[in-house]
């Protein structure tokens, strides 16, 4: 394994493992605030129960994703020691308005935990809003950063030399607003699906338990209104795409040629070699639509650029394929869910329904994953798209395989333990 | 004088200042888990647990906006360090990591006795790496051996002889100490048990002196080990003033914990490790990176530096009430109401 090698896989492995829990930590306090709310309406004391159990499960992922983001801001100077002497002013504006978010979000953490009978009740409601906030914004500030890297914007280059630094312009890129939009429907939508389907689950075995029925309510009521969102932002960052990142829309799509009238393929197998996609069905005219609202517009294709400045097409097609089926399949459980509810008047608690939420538990996890694929491995082969080459970032520090192996062990220990937690805190009931 | 540069890093060496007495106490706690003894060790641990649950979290950010300063304002600076001292840092963000976790982990696990011994264990143990490593990296920078070229920003290093040295690790140790000794005092305000005060004073007392004995080994290092802090320590004009105030502050400190005057030792100790970093931030000034980086031919232009200024003023002041709220409803309430176990666990 080269050194680049072991650093991008280091890279993408802490950030897959910090992703799951980051999304958790921003969605799981608007799960909590709305039950607790409800109690604080309605006196009725299964919602406190509720927000109860939610916060101890919550704690433990919170805990993990504090750590795992701390090794992530190590890691930027670790592993890209060039990009960030580079780029670290730059983006350095987010960076540490995320900081004053992780504060908030963390002391108002504690105080929501470990609180319960320490402060008036309206004062903790507020507390775990003021944790949704933080976690809220820390999101949408470190995908601000990511933006960047996709469209870099903000400074200009004289002689070689970075000048002209203007942050907020930087922090206002044209990625910013739909992939922080993106990214934070997303965490609601797959949060509150995969709660929803584990009340599901239990809900299959014991159809009149309360405290399950409520849960699922609220929890398919967050997955369902932001599954709904999503493919309107998918269409808005799709656009930007086209627009500023062609390549990369071409490598989600697998469009080798330039033409007008591109189609929009399903499945397929690209080649690199051959540079052709084969077996896919593809949908006429489709893709220029999406990308350009016109039927006729003209699409870039993968090979309007020498072949070293592609990014590996068949990881970021299938990566986008997983996605958008995963999307897909959480709509229709929103849709139904909604119809459901609406033609009988109550929750949606018929069994096969709730098969088909337990179904969909991973699916939000698998789409985000899948989602950073494309988004970051579509931007190879640089690191800030068109202006640094992900290998000249790397560090210069040698063996750089021994400390990806020894964090990938760690993680997969930790991953090990939180399920085993998880389980037993679910199944205590 | 006060350039933006020069705010910056004051905000640096103040968030740093905090992290050790906040941050490095709850380290200190993991220290004394580890060396929890006797009859009344169970008992010690869990007023351990109960001191740092609800705000290690918020502790712990001071450390990120360390990391994220350094690399917004003093870029060409956070690329050498995090690239001459990759071994150090990967051992301290191990530590950090199992540090956290075990702790959330050891309150969420089964609550039995073979399980909880194991995961305090590596609670403990992680909470004596991670200071150490903290302070070598600190040692390391410090001791004059990480080599940059300016203008590129190549540093010239082999990874391993800047810090595997006897200095940084003095260093390293006596960070250590700091922690202990910190952690120890604040626990004597934890809990009304006389007993459990007695044994944390008894550490306190260790602690102080370990600290007094580390301050000591690391300045004879310094000679060979950091010539440009040693210069800044041993001959500057402000420098035996200092040193006989810290001195002063830190026998003033022994005493109050001796004549278990707690409420005191819990001021004297915290000015008394403000004093000794700030003492070092004031010898190194002004350099970041001895002997090639400084703050100013690092520094971010002033279009960055001027907006961060802005952001960390702004942020300070709403940041104020809400750290001054946990702490009162934690650390004012605790004492009065002198529970020591409820509402932890599941
Ligand atoms: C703010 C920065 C940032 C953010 C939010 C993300 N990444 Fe990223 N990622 C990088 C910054 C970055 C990077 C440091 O810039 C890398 C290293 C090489 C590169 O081009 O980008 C990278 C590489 C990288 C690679 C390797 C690309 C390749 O081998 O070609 C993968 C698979 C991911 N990332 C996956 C993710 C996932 C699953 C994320 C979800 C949280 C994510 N990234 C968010
Ligand atoms: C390079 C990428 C990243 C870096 C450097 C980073 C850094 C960090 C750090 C240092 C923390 C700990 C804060 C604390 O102690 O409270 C953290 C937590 C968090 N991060 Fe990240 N992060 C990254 C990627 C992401 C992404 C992609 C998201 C989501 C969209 C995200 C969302 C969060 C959230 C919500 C938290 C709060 C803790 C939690 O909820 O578990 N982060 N991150
Ligand atoms: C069917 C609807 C969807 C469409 C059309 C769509 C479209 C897109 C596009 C075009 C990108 C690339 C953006 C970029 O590189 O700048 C993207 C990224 C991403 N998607 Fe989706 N998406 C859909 C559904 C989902 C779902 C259901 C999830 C998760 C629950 C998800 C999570 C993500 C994430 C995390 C990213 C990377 C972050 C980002 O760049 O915004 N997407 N999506």
């Amino acid at each position: 394994m080269t050194d680049l090698l072991a650093a991008r896989a280091q890279m993408a492995m802490s950030l897959a493992f910090h992703i799951i829990f980051a999304v958790i930590g921003i969605a799981m306090p608007l799960l909590m605030v709305i039950a607790e709310g409800l109690w604080l309406k309605t006196r009725e004391e299964v919602y406190l129960t509720l927000a109860k159990r939610w916060a101890k499960g919550t704690a433990i992922m919170f805990a993990v994703g504090a750590v795992s983001g701390t090794v992530l801001s190590f890691e930027l100077g670790l592993l890209w020691p060039n990009f960030m002497a580079y780029a670290g002013p730059i983006i350095g504006m987010p960076f540490s308005l995320e900081g004053f978010a992780f504060f908030l979000e963390a002391i108002f953490l504690g105080l929501y935990l470990y609180g319960w009978d320490r402060i008036p009740k309206y004062a903790h409601w507020f507390a775990g809003v003021m944790v949704l906030l933080g976690g809220t914004l820390s999101g949408i500030f470190v995908v601000t950063a990511n933006a960047w890297m996709n469209t870099p914007t903000g400074f200009s280059i004289v002689n070689g030399v970075v000048t002209d630094v203007d942050p907020i312009a930087a922090m206002l890129n044209p990625s910013s607003f739909s992939q922080t939009l993106h990214m934070t429907i997303a965490a609601f939508l797959t949060v509150g699906f995969a709660v929803a389907g584990i009340h599901a689950y239990f809900l299959r075995r014991d159809p009149d338990n309360l405290f399950h029925r409520r849960a699922f309510a609220i929890a398919l009521s967050v997955g369902g209104v932001f599954a709904l969102l999503q493919p309107i932002s998918g269409d808005i960052s799709a656009k930007k795409l086209a627009k500023h990142q062609p390549i990369k829309l071409a490598a989600m799509e697998a469009q080798w040629e330039t033409e007008r009238g591109a189609p929009l393929r399903i499945g397929g197998i690209p080649n690199e070699d051959t540079e052709e996609t084969r077996y896919a069905l593809e949908i006429p005219k489709a893709l220029s639509f999406l990308a350009y609202s016109d039927f006729n517009a003209e699409v870039m294709g993968l090979k309007a650029v020498p072949p070293e400045d592609r990014p590996p097409v068949a990881i970021v097609h299938f990566a986008f394929q997983i996605m958008v089926a995963c999307g897909i399949v959480l709509i229709a459980a929103g849709v139904i869910g909604g119809w459901l509810a609406w033609k009988h008047k109550r929750l949606p608690d018929q069994r096969w329904y709730l098969r088909f939420v337990t179904f969909c538990t991973p699916l939000g996890f698998i789409a985000i994953e899948a989602g950073w694929t494309v988004t970051e491995v579509g931007r190879q082969p640089w690191i800030i798209y068109n202006y640094m080459r992900t290998a000249e970032a790397v560090t210069s520090m040698p063996n750089l395989v021994v400390p990806f192996l020894g964090f990938t062990v760690l993680y997969i220990f930790l991953s090990i333990i939180v399920v085993i937690l998880l389980r037993r805190q679910i199944f205590l009931s | 004088m006060l350039s933006l540069e020069f705010c910056i890093a004051c905000v640096m060496l103040i968030s740093l200042i905090i992290y050790m007495l906040t941050g490095g106490a709850d380290f200190g706690g993991g220290i004394w888990d580890l060396f929890a003894t006797g009859r009344r060790a169970n008992a010690q641990r869990s007023l351990i647990a109960h001191a740092i649950g609800p705000i290690w979290e918020a502790n712990h950010v001071w450390l990120i906006v360390i990391v994220v300063l350094l690399f917004v304002a003093f870029p060409v600076a956070f690329a050498a360090i995090s690239t001459a001292l990759h071994i150090p840092l990967t051992f301290m963000l191990i530590g950090i990591v199992l540090r956290g976790t075990a702790f959330v982990f050891r309150t969420y696990d089964v609550q039995s006795d073979v399980i909880h011994r194991r995961w305090s264990r590596v609670f403990a143990v992680a909470s004596v790496i991670t200071p150490v490593m903290l302070g070598v990296t600190l040692g390391a920078v410090a001791s004059g051996t990480i080599h940059v070229d300016v203008e590129s920003g190549q540093v010239d290093t082999d990874f391993i002889s800047a810090w595997f040295a006897p200095f940084p690790f003095a260093i390293g140790f006596f960070t250590l100490t700091l922690c202990a000794l910190l952690a120890a005092v604040y626990l004597t305000l934890e809990t009304e048990d006389t007993e459990l005060q007695e044994d944390f004073r008894r550490r306190a007392l260790i602690s102080a002196v370990s600290v007094g004995a580390m301050a000591g080994l690391s300045f004879i290092l310094s000679a060979e080990g950091a010539p440009a802090i040693r210069r800044g320590l041993g001959s500057a004009s402000w420098s035996i003033p200092f040193h006989i105030l810290t001195g002063a502050m830190a026998l003033w400190a022994i005493w109050t914990i001796w004549k278990r005057q707690f409420r005191l030792a819990r001021i004297l100790v915290p000015i008394q490790v403000t004093l000794i970093v700030f003492g070092w931030g004031l010898a190194q000034y002004p350099y970041l990176v001895t002997p090639d980086l400084t703050f100013s031919n690092t520094a971010a232009p002033d279009t960055v530096l001027r907006p961060l200024l802005i952001v960390l003023i702004a942020g300070g002041v709403l940041l104020v009430p809400a750290f001054w709220y946990l702490y009162a409803v934690f650390k004012g309430a605790a004492r009065k109401a002198g529970q020591t176990k409820e509402e932890i666990g599941p």
